[in-house]
């Protein structure tokens, strides 16, 4: 056989990420044709003991998708390693932990808490919450057991190439795909994307205001044309890796941070907080109170959720400290 | 409150009023604690929230932001970015699990010898009574293995 492996290997993912594969539309046969799937659980019907049995580091390609948040997902991002001579982060959540990052804000027994004892849908009278090892009738049952915090990829094993997105661009997938299958790959630690932010990629036109009041997205219809930022949309471009040709920005949707921190910076909520306070602001600041400029710009509701929707764990907090719920 | 706990504090001082204010505490013999491992930057509005993110994830018990007055800047607007920063970084440091008593701003002018020494006194006090920060400790443990 000399066509290169390539395995997907899921770890806490919504799956999300193969439909980018699927986006590739007749270019998906091409590249199913010129590769050998070793391990793809949403799509090939493999077994892990298929990909077990594989000697190590005989996979030319490993996506990597989904963020590490209990003892099954650590062992699958072990295994992926293991076995992979190239393993690429594939999509948000196993770049920076994505949306099951966000987990982060609040304790591993709370979550379990939450979900299946008072949550007001939950009849759970004996207040049962899954753990590890459960003995019935003389049987052994298992499950994975949460992490304390989850992780993103690199946190838990060495990553060769990241390729963030929630779901990764499609011309990013091409461009990695093509990349690997030819055997050019960029210098291991490459992220797959601009180097530049989303804003670079968007057409919308900034005048350089200053806005006085935050909006939320539902409480006016944006002008298709301008920046949305300047429109009191809280947008996440500036902070927010480019590549994605700013998909949502175009369609008048303020963008998220899928992609993200801007190359070089180390936190993205931090470089959103200082984004985000250069554009919010009266034109001229002096002589203004203490008391308004707070006003003003704590209208941030949340800026852990909103600045750190996609990264909290790659951040430099990496989670909420001293929580108990 | 920690026996014998000394915190440790990182003041960002901005190059034209703050640092020349501390500078001037100095020459006038002015005591203030030694507590304080000072940075000296161009601008108030040079501090990048992350440096302050830093201080806290690698020890620092309290992070002290000097910069010129309002409407001194020598750059104009910083001190007005900075103060904006602020208030915001005190409500993500707040939903971190820190206390926001930990990030302080403080004008400083090249005269206010004295001013710095009172405002260092008092945050260094402040910082002995909320105790030592925890994070850093728990953050080591949780760096990976790799």
């Amino acid at each position: 056989m000399n066509k290169p492996r390539l395995a997907i290997i899921p770890g806490a993912n919504c799956a999300g990420c193969d439909y980018s594969l699927l986006d590739l539309g007749e270019k998906v046969i091409e590249v199913l044709m010129a590769v050998d799937i070793a391990y793809w659980p949403t799509a090939a019907d493999l077994k892990l003991e298929d990909l077990e049995k594989l000697p190590d580091g005989s996979i030319d390609l490993v996506l990597f998708e989904g963020a590490v948040n209990n003892d099954e997902t650590e062992e699958m991002a072990k295994l992926a390693r293991r076995k992979a001579k190239n393993l690429i982060a594939f999509g948000a959540c196993a770049c920076f932990g994505g949306i099951p990052g966000l987990a982060n804000v609040a304790s591993k027994d709370g979550i379990l808490r939450k979900a299946y004892i008072k949550s007001l849908s939950t009849v759970n009278q004996q207040g049962t919450i899954p753990c590890k090892l459960t003995r019935l009738d003389g049987i052994e049952l298992t499950i994975p057991e949460f992490l304390e915090s989850v992780k993103s990829l690199d946190q838990v094993v060495n990553v060769d190439y990241y390729l963030p997105g929630c779901p990764p661009p499609l011309k990013l997938v091409a461009e990695a795909l093509t990349a690997a299958l030819s055997g050019k790959l960029p210098p291991k630690g490459t992220v797959f994307g601009s180097m530049k932010s989303v804003c670079d990629d968007c057409k919308r036109i900034r005048e350089d205001k200053k806005i006085t009041e935050i909006k939320r997205y539902h409480q006016l219809i944006p002008d298709p044309e301008r920046c949305l930022f300047e429109q009191g949309i809280i947008c996440m471009g500036p902070a927010t890796r480019g590549g994605c040709d700013a998909v949502c920005p175009t369609v008048n949707v303020p963008c998220r941070g899928c992609m993200g921190p801007t190359p070089g910076s180390q936190d993205q909520g931090a470089r959103m907080l200082s984004a985000l306070s250069s554009v919010i602001g009266l034109e001229v600041e002096t002589g203004v109170s203490d008391e308004e400029v707070r006003k003003l710009i704590l209208q941030v509701k949340d800026p852990l959720g909103t600045f750190y929707r996609y990264s909290l764990p790659k951040s430099i907090m990496r989670r909420v400290w001293g929580v108990r719920e | 409150m920690v026996e014998n706990f000394e915190p440790n504090i990182v003041v960002f001082a901005c190059n034209w009023c703050s640092y020349a204010g501390m500078d001037l505490a100095g020459t006038s013999r002015i005591q203030y604690p030694h507590n304080l491992k000072v940075i000296r930057v161009m601008c108030s509005g040079r501090i990048n929230p992350v440096y302050i993110l830093e201080a806290f994830a690698n020890g620092a018990d309290g992070v002290l932001v000097t910069g010129c007055h309002p409407g001194d800047c020598h750059y104009i607007s910083g001190n007005y970015k900075t103060r904006k920063r602020i208030i915001l970084l005190e409500r993500l440091l707040e939903q971190f699990g820190i206390e926001k008593e930990r990030l302080r701003l403080e004008w400083v002018s090249a005269s206010e010898g004295e001013k710095f020494a009172n405002i260092a006194k008092e945050f260094v006090e402040q910082i002995r009574k909320l105790g030592p920060n925890h994070i850093a400790k728990e953050l080591r443990k949780e760096v990976a293995v790799v």
